[in-house]
């Protein structure tokens, strides 16, 4: 006779923790064993991986569909261009001041764009990601439509000499990576995600219970904006140069952690890392087809939306019943040796 | 007088985006279906107007023969084939499916003909215009607006007074009852989407006589024909056609104060509109 219990570890799970430690050493220590041109890559990879991470939790738990959230990268630019360049603020506190800057900006927006259902919610904001783009167009002292460039003083002042500085993208994109997987799950344990999920689930049940489902999705939605606005900063700091064109694409920071979280699994811890790594090797293989990979990859997404609407995490998870984030409770004991 | 001027060009202005948005209104009511694809759909109307124009030696005008009923093939055939597949209650099949098809066509776009502007040569009547006292108004924009009075129009007729408008509206109402009737949902669907890409071609060839367009101008499109759809009300037609015009002269007279604020009026209008009356002006069904 064995005693039932419940429990959210699997073997799987229990072991990816053991392992996570030495491979976070391993990526933390990146600057020594890997090559510049690489560095930058991982880079890159950590930035959508958290892009996709937030994106996922705004679609995939609190069913707010948003095709606009190139708002919150661009906005996160801009602030950081701002904020070092016009006021002077030290670049490791314009970080923390830009992600907060997102959240209370996003509270407001939520308010209004919270009247749309749905699909019109979705094009709501896309409205609002234009309403930013087309009024940084319009300020000057950040080089209107035509964008402008950081200082060279500011990139110098962060770090002595060119591989530290690189060095210090690379950990400042993996830190922020950590920190947003890291969050979402917590914040998938804590009584708020299970309020989330109940939502997502049933809205008529979870409503029955007393969850608040407009406050639930309104402290996700400015969460994930204050978050996606620390990206930003961390995106265009990579990339030295900002123009509304480039910091509020809907393709770069929408259609493309769109497909990462498609073809990965949405609704899943899991899914969009892997939907990111599999982006990532298409794209280093593919990129020199052009507009054909895109094409390839909108292909991709709308048969996987069709046939295998739960993604490749979803399709391993119901066939072989594995979770390497302990989300979900699990019954043990019940089969014993089954 | 300028002023007065704006004014009447956002009115007629207002019947291009009544025409970008009637679509929209018409697969919504019927199906509950927001295709993101819409603007990019628009914009290939144009670019095939553009083959045909070329290839035929039409006048633009004329290749509407062609690309009317081109488009509404693709409508009923995109229904069938795929978005059929994606309608239930779970809103992110549709949502992503269509997203997909916008990449999907703007870059295919892309690679069939560069990413240079293009202009559908209209002649003359590009440039004519009638004068109203003081006020010269263009012959283009007046057949415009005319044409979206008309369209708008007939979808009304056509949803009230025949067949395919009672059985639009059945199914609207409860899709399972409709199939219990005896008619076919998927069809039916089928139907609304190639009427609505019909009125898409329409609104593809008078945006391409208007102004130049490249594959990437759909998203714009899109927006615009969405914001008069709220700013109308849901399901509300004529509501369409009067968040056309509301949009469209709040864009003139953006665009009066400083050029770089056309846009920018035309959805801060929008958002205040969102804001007071969260349905719209005339709403007549629920999102």
């Amino acid at each position: 006779m064995s005693t039932l219990t419940v429990t959210r570890r699997t073997r799987l799970s229990t072991v990816v923790l053991i392992l996570l430690a030495p491979i976070l050493i391993a990526l933390i220590a990146a600057p020594w064993w890997a090559g510049r041109a690489d560095l930058r890559l991982m880079g890159e990879i950590a930035l959508y991986m958290s892009l996709a991470t937030l994106w996922n939790l705004l679609a995939g738990y609190a069913g707010l569909v948003s095709v606009g959230q190139q708002a919150y990268v661009g906005l996160g630019g801009y602030l950081f261009f701002a904020l070092t360049m016009l006021a002077g603020i030290d670049p490791y506190v314009a970080l923390p001041l830009a992600a907060l800057a997102g959240a209370v900006i996003a509270a407001p927006v939520a308010v209004l764009i919270f009247r749309l259902r749905g699909a019109y919610f979705a094009i709501g904001t896309w409205v609002m990601a234009e309403v930013f783009r087309l009024s940084f167009a319009q300020v000057s002292a950040l080089g209107g439509g035509s964008g402008t460039s950081l200082s060279a003083s500011i990139v110098r002042g962060m770090a002595d000499g060119r591989a530290a500085r690189e060095a210090m993208a690379w950990w400042l994109a993996l830190g922020v990576a950590v920190l947003v997987i890291g969050a979402v799950v917590l914040f998938l344990r804590s009584r708020q995600g299970v309020a989330l999920t109940a939502i997502r689930d049933n809205e008529v049940a979870a409503r029955s219970l007393g969850i608040d489902i407009w406050r639930s999705k309104f402290i996700v939605y400015v969460v994930v904006g204050g978050l996606t606005t620390l990206v930003g900063c961390l995106i265009f700091l990579q990339k030295l140069r900002i123009s509304p064109d480039a910091a509020f694409s809907v393709n770069d920071w929408t259609a493309f952690v769109i497909f990462i979280v498609v073809i990965g699994g949405i609704g899943t811890i899991e899914g969009p890392i892997i939907g990111t790594l599999v982006f990532f090797a298409l794209r280093e293989t593919m990129a020199d087809l052009g507009t054909l990979y895109l094409i390839a990859l909108g292909l991709v997404a709308i048969v996987i939306m069709l046939k295998a609407p739960r993604g490749l995490w979803g399709f391993l998870r119901d066939r072989y019943n594995i979770e390497i984030f302990p989300l979900s409770r699990r019954v043990t004991g019940l089969n014993k040796g089954a | 007088m300028d002023w007065i001027n704006a004014v009447i060009q956002g009115v007629l202005l207002g019947g291009l985006y009544a025409l970008f948005a009637a679509g929209l209104s018409l697969i919504f009511g019927v199906m509950r279906l927001v295709n993101i694809a819409h603007g990019d759909l628009i914009v290939l109307s144009a670019y095939l107007a553009l083959t045909v124009t070329t290839a035929l030696g039409l006048h633009p005008l004329l290749a509407l023969v062609i690309v009317v009923p081109g488009m509404a093939l693709v409508g009923y055939t995109l229904q069938r084939a795929i978005l059929n597949r994606t309608m239930g209650d779970d809103l992110l099949p549709p949502l992503l499916v269509t997203f997909g098809l916008s990449v999907i066509i703007q870059n295919a776009l892309l690679a069939g003909y560069s990413a240079d502007p293009q202009k559908l040569q209209a002649g003359e009547i590009e440039t004519a215009s009638v004068a109203l006292g003081s006020i010269a108004l263009g012959v283009m924009p007046l057949i415009v607006f005319a044409t979206a009075v008309v369209v708008i129009a007939a979808l009304q007729w056509m949803f009230y007074r025949t067949a395919l408008g009672r059985a639009f509206r059945a199914t609207s109402d409860n899709q399972d009852i409709a199939q219990l009737m005896g008619l076919n949902r998927a069809h039916v669907f089928g139907l609304a989407m190639g009427l609505s890409l019909a009125v898409t071609a329409l609104a593809g060839v008078f945006l391409g006589m208007r102004t130049s367009f490249d594959p990437a101008a759909g998203s714009a499109r899109l927006i615009f024909g969405f914001e008069a759809v709220i700013i109308g009300g849901l399901g509300n037609l004529w509501g369409t056609l009067a968040g056309g015009v509301i949009l469209g002269v709040a864009q003139t007279l953006g665009a009066k104060i400083n050029p770089g604020y056309q846009i920018l009026a035309g959805h801060l209008v929008f958002l205040a509109i969102l804001a007071i009356r969260p349905r719209g002006l005339f709403p007549r069904i629920d999102g």
